[in-house]
């Protein structure tokens, strides 16, 4: 019934069983089921309001569940930084002056030692975190004079530093241009091959299949599970998009997808930030 | 000229009203840089007049005004954080309704209590050259106790407002978080009335708080430009109040605003 947070030693594992979820009588979720192991890329795609979002809460245990179960299991509990959420910017609360080493120093917080004082190994594995994504040297800017892409690569740092098993990031795509978008794949596809699990959501069907290992499609209920070039059917997109979805081809790989009245271009255009990646 | 800075201080009184003007104009901006981040400064105007009637039963039974106000600011910062939890009506409805109704009943007591000898103005507009000894100490004691809970949550505090959604994920309370902040908030409210009163007290808590985030880069050196500025514009508010005979609370929240046209003029210079 409710969300394991299984702590045991092994490969980190994502098990999601008949997982239905409810908001105010109307189901969001339906019967949704699948499973995960280390060194997996999943690109979790699907309209807006297909339930993404949901999902990612139900799996770190932030909403109750109706039926069904959605367990992770690592290496340590959840609440000790096994899993790393990386939110929608809408959630994020841009009023407060951060720098980017606060935000990746984030990652060495969680419900144990509050009031440990940071050591040497928090600040080196900041360091390390922040070379990685190829932030060491911006690590005193302000996350608002960030561009979106380095502002999900800070992000992504803050992931590494808190040493999670397993990554959940929601929209981590949108507001960010296609080449700083590739940056950012480009770190995850590292990160899988370290073995972990790596769920992405977008609603944007760009370079999917040249992107994710697997595609997870989700349209209130799992439309298509599996490696792209076999998840995305004609009648997949019809279920994702409706009868307007038809520019992907099965395979293909730098098709693109447009939205009724609205597109791709539009969609990908960048924060006008004063930096750029 | 320099008598005019220093014999006020002859005065028992002015010096107790030095040590509490310190007080709130360093604490309120320190809050305040909370307030500010988290988009509360309604809930906090609405904190400070919601006390009212508390401080009014105080008079009434004889008891510290100061004393009764911090229970009452506790308990009413945990309604409103509970009422705002409920969904249905919007947070900022459901702090105005507690507001407009607290302060109304407070200021109901007010006209029909017999008997009272407490001076509504001081009340509503602050007269920090009226405060007790009994005042200066409870008003330390609050602050210490702010300044050491502050410094406690720091870190969980700075990540549950940056990322709510983030920090719940890793088991920071993040709703505990949320009521710690109300709760030291209403001390801070109940330290700062005195010298700026329940009608202005919003002043002290968002005014230099601004300036002082408009002037530095990070949050807690904002901070703490803040608390300097907070100070000073309550140093000076106490000289004004004390030779113009005017109560201390709109002294100190104009010079407090004159300041921050201030550092806004400077920052637009600087960019």
């Amino acid at each position: 019934m409710a969300t394991q947070n299984g702590s045991g030693v092994g490969p980190p594992s994502i098990v999601v069983n008949d997982l239905t979820i409810e908001r105010s009588g109307t189901r969001i979720l339906t019967d949704v089921s699948f499973e995960f192991g280390p060194g997996t890329l999943v690109g979790v795609v699907g309209p807006n309001g297909a339930g993404k979002s949901t999902l990612f809460e139900a799996i770190s245990g932030r909403i109750p569940i109706h039926h069904g179960s959605a367990a992770i299991y690592a290496d340590r509990p959840l609440n000790q930084g096994s899993v790393a959420y990386v939110p929608q910017r809408d959630s994020i609360n841009w009023r407060i002056p951060v720098t980017v080493e606060d935000v990746v120093m984030m990652g060495r917080t969680n419900s144990k030692g509050w009031l440990r004082r940071y050591g040497r190994e928090d600040r080196e594995l900041c360091r390390q975190s922040l070379d990685r994504v190829n932030l060491w040297d911006r690590r005193s800017a302000l996350m608002t004079e960030l561009s979106g892409g380095q502002r999900q690569r800070a992000f992504i740092a803050r992931a590494l530093c808190q040493e999670a098993s397993v990554l959940l990031l929601d929209e981590s795509f949108s507001g960010v241009d296609v080449g700083a978008q590739e940056d950012i794949v480009q770190v995850l596809r590292g990160l899988r091959d370290e073995g972990k699990i790596i769920l992405l959501a977008t609603h944007d069907l760009t370079n999917l299949a040249e992107r994710f290992d697997i595609c997870l499609c989700i349209n209130k209920h799992v439309c298509a599970c599996g490696p792209p070039e076999e998840a995305f059917t004609p009648q997949v997109l019809e279920e994702l998009y409706g009868s307007h979805g038809v520019v992907f081809a099965t395979g293909g790989s730098s098709h693109s997808h447009e939205e009724p009245g609205r597109t791709p271009v539009q969609e990908q255009h960048e924060d006008t930030h004063p930096v750029h990646d | 000229m320099i008598e005019y800075i220093f014999d006020p201080f002859q005065y028992n009184f002015m010096i107790r009203a030095l040590v509490v003007s310190v007080l709130v104009g360093a604490m309120c901006p320190i809050i305040g840089a909370y307030v500010i981040a988290r988009g509360r400064s309604f809930m906090g105007d609405a904190l400070a007049h919601s006390v009212l009637p508390g401080m009014v039963v105080a008079f009434m039974l004889g008891f510290s005004p100061l004393a009764a106000a911090v229970p009452a600011g506790v308990g009413i910062a945990a309604l409103m954080g509970f009422i705002s939890r409920k969904t249905g009506v919007s947070e900022d409805t459901s702090v105005g309704i507690v507001f407009a109704g607290m302060f109304a009943l407070g200021l109901t007591m007010l006209a029909t209590a017999e008997g009272l000898t407490v001076n509504v103005e001081d009340l509503l507009l602050g007269q920090v050259l009226g405060v007790t000894t009994m005042d200066v100490y409870v008003s330390l004691g609050l602050a210490a106790m702010v300044i050491a809970a502050l410094y406690a949550i720091h870190r969980i505090a700075v990540y549950a407002t940056f990322d709510p959604v983030s920090a719940e994920v890793v088991g920071i309370p993040v709703n505990m978080v949320d009521y710690a902040l109300l709760t030291l908030l209403a001390l801070v409210i109940v330290i700062g009335i005195q010298a700026a009163g329940i009608v202005l007290v919003m002043a002290m808590l968002i005014t230099p708080a601004a300036a002082g985030h408009l002037l530095a880069r990070r949050f807690v050196s904002g901070m703490i430009v803040g608390a300097v500025i907070g100070s000073i514009s309550a140093i000076a508010g106490l000289y004004l109040s004390y030779y113009m005979n005017i109560p201390s609370g709109p002294a100190m929240a104009l010079i407090a605003t004159g300041v921050f046209a201030l550092a806004a003029a400077y920052k637009r210079r600087a960019i």
